[in-house]
């Protein structure tokens, strides 16, 4: 009895030292590559990522901005692929990740729920009009700040004077719009393909757009190298670009 | 011997596991900076908001869990195991059900969605709404403790001022309420810390936004990104406040033990 208690308590103490290669165990023998990406990606880069040839890829999703931090942090990923340029390009010059490489491109839109009566941003700054916009920390954020400012001035006021939440990511801008507790919001044009048509999206006058382009890399330090330079060379031109293609966003500009 | 060697391992780990953590959020920014950071507008805001939200909960809860842990406490009924899970369940919820619970049920496309548009009230992306989030998630936390303080208080205590010519009212008032107060202190205290932590069920109901629905937690998630010492700054205060509630809980029932064997 003795014993078996003593040889339970060793087992606890031993658990967490050999918890971290638990998820490889699941049977197959597959490398693991371990993805960090930007929310708006999140339905794409599943679809795609699914049957990766070569490694068993896992994805964590939040906004790049998190995602950036928890890198400066010392969080290694293997691949880092971020809603902007900028983030990537910060990492890169802090020794953080390797030379950022474009590969797609997105529209910032006005979403409303399906069937709502506002058709233009003109309808955002009515009193009484709930809008939802990201954090100023993370890119869809400043995007949405970035457009509002080319707004004449008393247009962009009452606009962010109608703002009710400033969200983390943009899923939760989405859910706030298909829950009704928002009236609008600024998401990508892909989030709005994303919410099966329960959302409508409403195009931004292309002086007001900004440009919205992706940029991934590999972080420094990578557990799989090679196989998240692989991964990073696939989302512009291997089954991944499909699948953004697929989900709304646009080919890298350059 | 080799027995009493792994409880004091397995017990050093726990303590090295739990505490290091919370150290770290003091250890690794400098006091002056952690200061400093605590001065910007938004945090003063968040900490601002999340006293009185917290408080408003609180004062709901009190108002409604005693009465409702009172009932629950000294009568039997058929169901009332039902009734007590039910209430209860709260305590077990992952915040970000509650989140979704309550835009279900609350929210402008809920259930009860028309009926409080109606009113002319509105909870999401409202004050009012991190009221609603933590309320909910908070109650049970003092229920369940309110429930075993009445439990414990010695009936005949309220049959001799009932034998007196008092009301139940009276007697729930004057005689089992201050009976059970180091219980129901407890309780609250437990509430008011789960209150000021919540995080999941205020983001998807209340959403966040400076100085209206961003409280402390929200907070230190926003800063996260962008100024790690900001998010330190507003830990600390939370490890603070949270350890002091801790403390306070545990004092007032050292209290009703030591007065336990006094009498």
């Amino acid at each position: 009895m003795r014993r078996a208690l003593a040889l339970l308590a060793a087992l606890a103490l031993l658990a967490p030292a050999s918890g971290c290669g638990g998820d490889d165990a699941g049977g197959s023998a597959k490398p693991r590559l371990v993805v960090s990406a930007g929310s708006s990606m999140s339905e794409a880069l599943t679809a795609c990522g699914r049957d990766h040839p070569g490694a068993t890829v896992r994805l964590q999703f939040a906004g790049s901005d998190a995602l950036a931090a928890q890198i400066r942090r010392g969080v290694k990923p293997d691949v880092f692929a971020a809603a902007n340029t900028r983030l990537p390009a910060q990492l890169h010059a802090e020794g953080l990740l390797s030379a950022p490489v474009e590969f797609a491109t997105n529209k910032l839109v006005l979403a409303v729920p399906a069937g709502s009566e506002i058709g233009s941003l003109g309808d955002l700054a009515g009193a009484g009009t709930k809008v939802a916009i990201g954090s100023n920390s993370v890119p869809i954020g400043a995007y949405t700040r970035e457009t509002l400012a080319r707004l004449p001035a008393a247009q962009e006021h009452a606009i962010l004077a109608n703002v009710r939440s400033e969200e983390p990511d943009t899923k939760g801008i989405v859910g706030k719009l298909i829950q009704g507790a928002a009236d609008a919001g600024f998401v990508y044009l892909s989030d709005v393909e994303a919410a099966d048509r329960r959302l409508t999206a409403i195009e931004l006058p292309a002086r007001l757009e900004p440009e919205v382009a992706y940029a991934a890399g590999v972080v420094e330090g990578a557990h799989q190298p090679d196989r998240a330079r692989a991964f990073v060379e696939g989302l512009h031109g291997g089954p991944c670009a499909a699948a953004l293609g697929e989900a709304g966003f646009g080919p890298p500009s350059r | 011997m080799t027995f009493r060697i792994a409880l004091v391992l397995a017990l050093a780990t726990a303590l090295v596991f739990l505490t290091l953590p919370v150290v770290a959020i003091f250890v690794d920014s400098s006091p002056g900076r952690l200061i400093d950071s605590l001065g910007e507008p938004g945090a003063l805001d968040a900490l601002w908001l999340s006293l009185r939200t917290t408080a408003m909960a609180l004062a709901i809860i009190l108002a409604v869990g005693t009465p409702a842990a009172y009932l629950l406490a000294t009568r039997s009924f058929r169901g009332k195991a039902l009734v007590v899970t039910l209430v209860e369940l709260p305590l077990v919820l992952p915040p970000a059900v509650a989140g979704i619970a309550l835009l279900a049920a609350l929210g402008p496309a809920g259930i009860l969605g028309g009926a409080i548009e109606a009113t002319g009230f509105e909870l999401a992306l409202q004050t009012a709404g991190v009221v609603v989030a933590l309320t909910f998630v908070a109650s049970p936390f003092y229920v369940r403790q309110a429930m075993a303080a009445f439990a414990a208080v010695d009936r005949t205590l309220l049959d001799a001022s009932r034998t007196l010519g008092a009301s139940e009212a009276r007697g729930f008032a004057r005689v089992m309420v201050p009976a059970a107060m180091p219980g129901l202190a407890a309780g609250a205290a437990l509430a008011f810390g789960r209150a000021l932590g919540e995080f999941g069920a205020t983001l998807m109901f209340a959403g966040s936004f400076q100085g209206v629905t961003q409280t402390v937690p929200l907070a230190i998630y926003d800063r996260f990104a962008t100024d790690f010492d900001a998010a330190l700054a507003l830990s600390a205060v939370l490890v603070a406040v949270s350890a002091a509630i801790l403390l306070s809980v545990k004092l007032v029932q050292g209290s009703e033990v030591l007065g336990a064997a006094a009498r």
